[in-house]
Formats: C-alpha cells, sequence, structure tokens
C-alpha cells in the first residue's frame, strides 16, 4: 500500500462521519485512528509527500523520528478522545474533533513552513468549534477570544516566516534558533518564536487556555488538551532546540500555574492551570537541549498527553453525570463512581511521577538534565513545581471530586465507553510507568537514562509522601483554604476587564468633548451660511433688483454735480 | 475520662452501625491517616540505609528530598491563601 499524507485520513474520516449516523459513523471514526497508525508504521524517513500550488511546493510529508513519535501519540491520543466520545449525538462535535486531530498530524509532518502555518490555522479553526459547542454565553465568549489568539498567532507565524523567506530564501521547518531582533531577518525569528509561544501558553499568553478549555463539553476538552500545546512543544523542539531563554521560561510556567491551581474551583480549570505547569517542564527541557533533555521533554509530551487525557475524561465523567464542575459542589462521588473514582487517581499517580507510573520515567530525564548543565535554581524550582503539581492534580482533583465532604450527589457510574476510554489511557499510564523502554526506544536520541534507581525512586517517594503530609497536616489543623465559588483574575484581566473599560471610560469621557467641538463646529459653519444668504438670498442686498427709473435718476444726478463741480 | 466515654458510647449502641461505603466509618479515615504517616516515616528513615547518588551538594543531604516536598507544599498553599485575598472575585465578574 502506498502511504499517503496522515492528515488526509482524517480528513476523509471526518466527511464521512458528517455524513454517516449511528453505529455506522462510531465504526468509521474508531476505524480512522487505527489506519491512520497503520499509515504511520509504512512512513519511513524516505517517504516524502509534496503538493505544487502554482510556483512553490508544499512539503506534506517529511518523517523523522521525531514526527513518527508525534504522529503514534497523535492517533493514540484521538482513538481514545474517540471512544470516550462515541455516545455523542452532536454531529458538529466529532466532525471538528476529526479534523482538529488531522491538522495537529499535518503539523506534525509539515516539511516547510508554510505547510506549518496552514495547519497552524487549521487547528485554530476546527478546534475554537469544540470550545462553542459547550452552548453557554460563557462559552461563546471563550471561543471567540480563543479563536482571535489563535489566529493572531498564525498571522505572527506567517510574518516571521515571510522575513526569514525574505531574508534568508528558504521555508525549511528545521532549527532556526533566536536571533538579534534589532536586525530584521533577528526580528522574524522572534515572531516565529512568540507564535509558537502563544500556542504552547508561555507566561502571560497562555489564558487562552483556562478560558477556553473549561469552558467546552465534557468530551471536547479531552480532544482539546490532546494537540494544540503538544504541536507547540513539537515546534519548538524543531526549531528552537537549545534556546537559553526556554529554560527560564519553562520555570516561571512549571511554577506560576500551580499557585492559581491551588485557589482555583472549576476543577477543569485547575486542570488546565496543572497542563501549563507540564508543559513548562517540557520547554525546559527544550531549552537545555542537550540528547538528554529533549529526550525528557518529548517522552513527557507523549506521557502527559495521556494521563492528562485520562485527567480530563474522568472530570469529563463527573461533569457529564452531575452537571457540576466546580470543587465546592463537589465531593463524596467515590460512593456512585468507584470506577471513575479509581481511573482519576491512576492518572494523579501518573501526572504527580510516582514510581512505577509514567512520568516518573519521564519527568525526572528533565530534572537531572538541569542539574547536569548547572540550572540549579531552575532544578530546586521544578522540584517545587514537581511537589505542587502533586498537590494539585495529585491530591487536589481527586480529594475534592470524589472524596472530601460528601456533597449529597448520587448518580450513576460512567457511561461504558468512557470507562473503557479511561481504563486504556491507564493501561498506558502504567505501562510507560513500569516498563518505559518501549517509549525510550521511540525517542529522538538513544537513551542512557536508568529511571529505576534505589535512590531516586527513594527520594521521589519522600517529595510525594511528605508533600501529601502536608496536605494532611493543613487539612486537619484546617489552614487549607476551602473551596469556594468565585473566579481568580490572572493576566486576560487586561483584556477581559482593563481594556473594555477603558476603552468605555474613553468613550463616556471624550464623547462629549467631541460632541461639543463637533456641535460647535457646525454652529460656526450654519451662521456663515446664514451670514453669506442675508447678502445673497433672493430677498438679500445683493440679490436686489433695482428699475432703471432709478438708473437714469442717479446718472442724471452724477451729470449735475459734475457741471456745477465745472461751473465753480 | 475519654475512655469511659467511649464505653458509654458502646453500651448504648451495641450493634455496630453498618457503613454503606468505605470512608463513611471514621475508623478507616484515621487508618489511612495514620497509614500515610507510617510510609512517610518510613521513607524518611530509609534515607540512612540508601546510597543516594548525589548530583547537587544539597541533594546528599539528610532527608533534603521529605523536608522540601513538605516546606514547598505548606508555602505553596500558605502563598496561595493570601494570593486568593488579592485575587478572588464574583463568579460573574466578567460578565458584568
Amino acid at each position: 500500500m502506498n502511504s499517503i499524507a496522515p492528515f488526509l485520513i482524517f480528513y476523509i474520516g471526518a466527511l464521512a462521519a458528517g455524513l454517516t449516523r449511528g453505529p455506522v459513523r462510531s465504526a468509521v471514526m474508531l476505524a480512522v485512528p487505527l489506519i491512520g497508525a497503520y499509515n504511520v508504521y509504512t512512513l519511513t524517513p524516505d517517504v516524502g509527500i509534496s503538493f505544487a500550488i502554482f510556483d512553490y511546493t508544499l512539503d506534506l510529508v517529511a518523517v523523522d523520528r521525531l514526527s513518527t513519535l508525534f504522529g503514534y501519540l497523535f492517533h493514540l491520543a484521538a482513538f481514545l478522545a474517540v471512544i470516550f466520545s462515541l455516545h455523542v449525538k452532536d454531529t458538529g462535535q466529532h466532525v471538528s474533533g476529526m479534523l482538529y486531530a488531522g491538522s495537529a498530524l499535518g503539523a506534525v509532518y509539515a516539511g516547510d513552513m508554510i505547510t506549518l502555518f496552514l495547519f497552524w490555522e487549521m487547528l485554530a479553526v476546527t478546534s475554537a468549534y469544540l470550545v462553542l459547542a459547550g452552548n453557554t454565553k460563557r462559552a461563546q465568549g471563550a471561543a471567540m477570544r480563543y479563536l482571535l489568539v489563535q489566529v493572531l498567532s498564525g498571522v505572527m507565524l506567517l510574518a516571521g516566516v515571510l522575513i526569514r523567506f525574505h531574508v534568508t530564501d528558504t521555508t525549511a521547518f528545521g532549527p532556526i534558533g533566536l536571533g538579534d531582533p534589532a536586525t530584521l531577518g533577528g526580528f522574524g525569528t522572534w515572531l516565529i518564536f512568540i507564535a509558537f509561544g502563544i500556542k504552547c501558553a508561555f507566561p502571560l499568553l497562555h489564558n487562552w487556555l483556562t478560558d477556553a478549555y473549561p469552558e467546552s463539553t465534557p468530551t471536547g476538552t479531552v480532544f482539546l488538551s490532546a494537540f494544540t500545546t503538544k504541536v507547540a512543544v513539537y515546534a519548538l523542539a524543531r526549531s528552537y532546540a537549545g534556546t537559553e531563554i526556554l529554560v527560564y521560561i519553562g520555570a516561571t510556567m512549571a511554577m506560576f500555574p500551580i499557585f492559581f491551581a491551588v485557589i482555583e474551583n472549576d476543577l477543569r480549570r485547575v486542570l488546565g492551570y496543572s497542563l501549563i505547569n507540564q508543559v513548562g517542564f517540557m520547554v525546559v527541557g527544550i531549552g537545555i537541549g542537550t540528547n538528554l533533555a529533549i529526550n525528557g521533554a518529548i517522552s513527557h509530551a507523549f506521557n502527559d498527553v495521556i494521563f492528562k487525557g485520562l485527567l480530563f475524561m474522568s472530570m469529563g465523567a463527573v461533569l457529564y453525570r452531575t452537571g457540576k464542575m466546580n470543587g465546592s459542589d463537589l465531593g463524596g462521588l467515590y460512593r456512585s463512581m468507584p470506577k471513575t473514582t479509581v481511573l482519576c487517581i491512576v492518572g494523579a499517580a501518573s501526572i504527580s511521577a510516582f514510581p512505577l507510573f509514567s512520568g516518573f520515567v519521564s519527568k525526572s530525564m528533565v530534572m537531572v538534565a538541569a542539574l547536569e548543565e548547572g540550572h540549579t535554581t531552575v532544578w530546586l524550582a521544578l522540584l517545587f513545581a514537581s511537589a505542587g503539581v502533586f498537590h494539585h492534580a495529585g491530591i487536589k482533583i481527586p480529594f475534592f471530586a470524589f472524596f472530601a465532604h460528601d456533597s449529597g450527589i448520587r448518580c450513576k457510574e460512567a457511561p461504558t465507553n468512557m470507562l473503557i476510554a479511561m481504563t486504556l489511557a491507564a493501561i498506558i499510564c502504567i505501562f510507560n510507568g513500569s516498563y518505559p523502554w518501549v517509549l525510550y526506544s521511540m525517542l529522538p536520541f538513544p537513551v542512557d537514562y536508568a529511571p529505576y534507581t534505589a535512590a531516586h525512586v527513594l527520594t521521589q517517594s519522600q517529595l510525594l509522601f511528605f508533600s501529601a503530609l502536608a496536605f494532611c497536616v493543613l487539612k486537619l489543623t484546617g489552614l487549607y483554604p476551602p473551596e469556594l465559588p468565585g473566579i481568580n483574575i490572572d493576566a486576560e484581566w487586561s483584556y477581559r476587564r482593563f481594556l473594555p473599560r477603558t476603552t468605555a471610560w474613553l468613550v463616556r469621557t471624550f464623547a462629549p468633548v467631541d460632541r461639543a467641538i463637533r456641535q460647535g463646529f457646525l454652529g460656526k459653519v450654519g451662521s456663515i451660511i446664514n451670514a453669506v444668504f442675508q447678502y445673497t438670498s433672493p430677498k438679500g442686498a445683493l440679490a436686489r433688483t433695482i428699475t432703471a427709473g432709478n438708473m437714469v435718476f442717479w446718472a442724471i444726478t452724477m451729470l449735475v454735480v459734475y457741471l456745477v463741480m465745472y461751473l465753480i | 475520662m475519654t475512655d469511659k466515654k467511649k464505653t458509654k458510647a458502646r453500651k448504648k449502641a451495641p450493634k455496630a452501625p453498618v457503613y454503606e461505603h468505605l470512608f463513611d466509618n471514621p475508623l478507616n479515615v484515621k487508618r489511612t491517616i495514620y497509614a500515610l504517616f507510617a510510609v512517610s516515616g518510613i521513607l524518611f528513615v530509609l534515607d540512612f540505609f540508601v546510597d543516594r547518588h548525589v548530583d547537587h551538594p544539597w541533594e546528599g543531604m539528610f532527608g533534603f528530598y521529605a523536608i522540601y516536598g513538605f516546606v514547598a507544599c505548606v508555602v505553596l498553599v500558605l502563598v496561595a491563601k493570601e494570593l486568593r485575598k488579592l485575587l478572588m472575585r464574583g463568579e460573574d465578574y466578567y460578565d458584568e
């Protein structure tokens, strides 16, 4: 069988899903990721698929170890998300989910920056519908803001790519690195960097994520959490590996969201902040740029898609069954949803990097690399973030949803398809954590790292158990902040509150001044017109007609005056 | 005193109450907490016996990871609690 471009399978699948209904559609949607995964298997580095448009050639498929790993990962993520959403009747969500996954694959296999840009924008457009499908007024607003930010990222990417083409005459999607922003070429590299940074949720550019993801449907968020940020991580790894500023950006990303996560009430928003925190570890790894660090970043991206997917699925199941997502409204659900509880705890253990769970074998590579390269402060920050992530994602999510006080909610266990998807994700988490060598064998560089040393297992267990101890002590002493309804302001305050308010204030203040000036000017014009009219109107002095007799009288008068003067 | 009170309570309700779910029984909550204390203690003591590969001098300090984890979480929660005073708004803050 000849290989075809991976995104095409999903786009055709989306069309088929749109035209079919019921079990046929389910079969189509399940078949697409499986066929796609086989197609990835046939794609070898010597396969290149390109498409000529006018006199430009789009390199649609370029294959190497990095794109192959992300190719498999995205097929796996799409397969799990499809199973999780099989019960959904809304055709729009299925179609956009498929298109979205296909666009992510298109971006990953892009061989040149123009192709990357096309799929970059497709990612934005196709996923915005998933936010919109939340079908509330808030979801509509969030979807519009999401789309604006994502399209802005695309526009910056295109501008950067064109500048770079102008200066270096290349559109290759390869190592770029940051240049001097004072030069044109350097400015282009910064534009591309920030475009990647927006999708990667860099600090201050991150709020589209925590704004939009929690507003999507229970199943839509599972799709959303898998693709956009990971495509950005992939793009950074390809173009900006070893860029030092990424180490500090990543450390900030790992640190600050955990504070928000602790006090956030919407549990899916907690997971959104925790998503940024995990991407922070990957960004640090890419910034360090050694083989160990890149391997760590990429393997952590792989594990994160699965365990974060699992956590979003478990919260999606809770939302689907109870219609509630705030920590202050939930609690005690282990009575009604025991299976979901256990699966959620597997996800929580994986993100917290407990030994035998997937986070343990990937996150530590980044941390060891940070120490090896002498980034002590960054290492301490990452260690803090590791304890913090256990605190908010590992303990808070399961605790406030399934344990804590009994909210009195008694619902059914999650639907079978959701349980199957969550179980598969949990199996992958435990498999990768307990037997990491399959994942290691797929990484871009040969792995020379042993996660299971007595020292690593012990130190990581100490870190986590004493974090749990801290939670327990704070809870027992009543120092732990209770879950309260409310929202916490973040960088988005600038464009959701400050800008609209300032604009409104400017309009309120200057509208009267503006009106007065314009009215004054119009008044002046009016009075000038009136004055002119006074003289030129039919009755005005200048328009008066005078009889011939008058004329004769004045002529004679002048003659008389002349005669008199002459005689004198 | 407390022992007497407990025996009195037992006499009043001779049958052990039937708990439908695991943590409905407060004893199980206590057991979980004690288990956590016990495991933490054992892990702390294991520091004596496991030869730790050290990349950074601080790492080698006795109980470094345990203390760092505990302190980090306490600091995290207390700072976040203060942040809440600064950052928290009504749920419809942006909808006005």
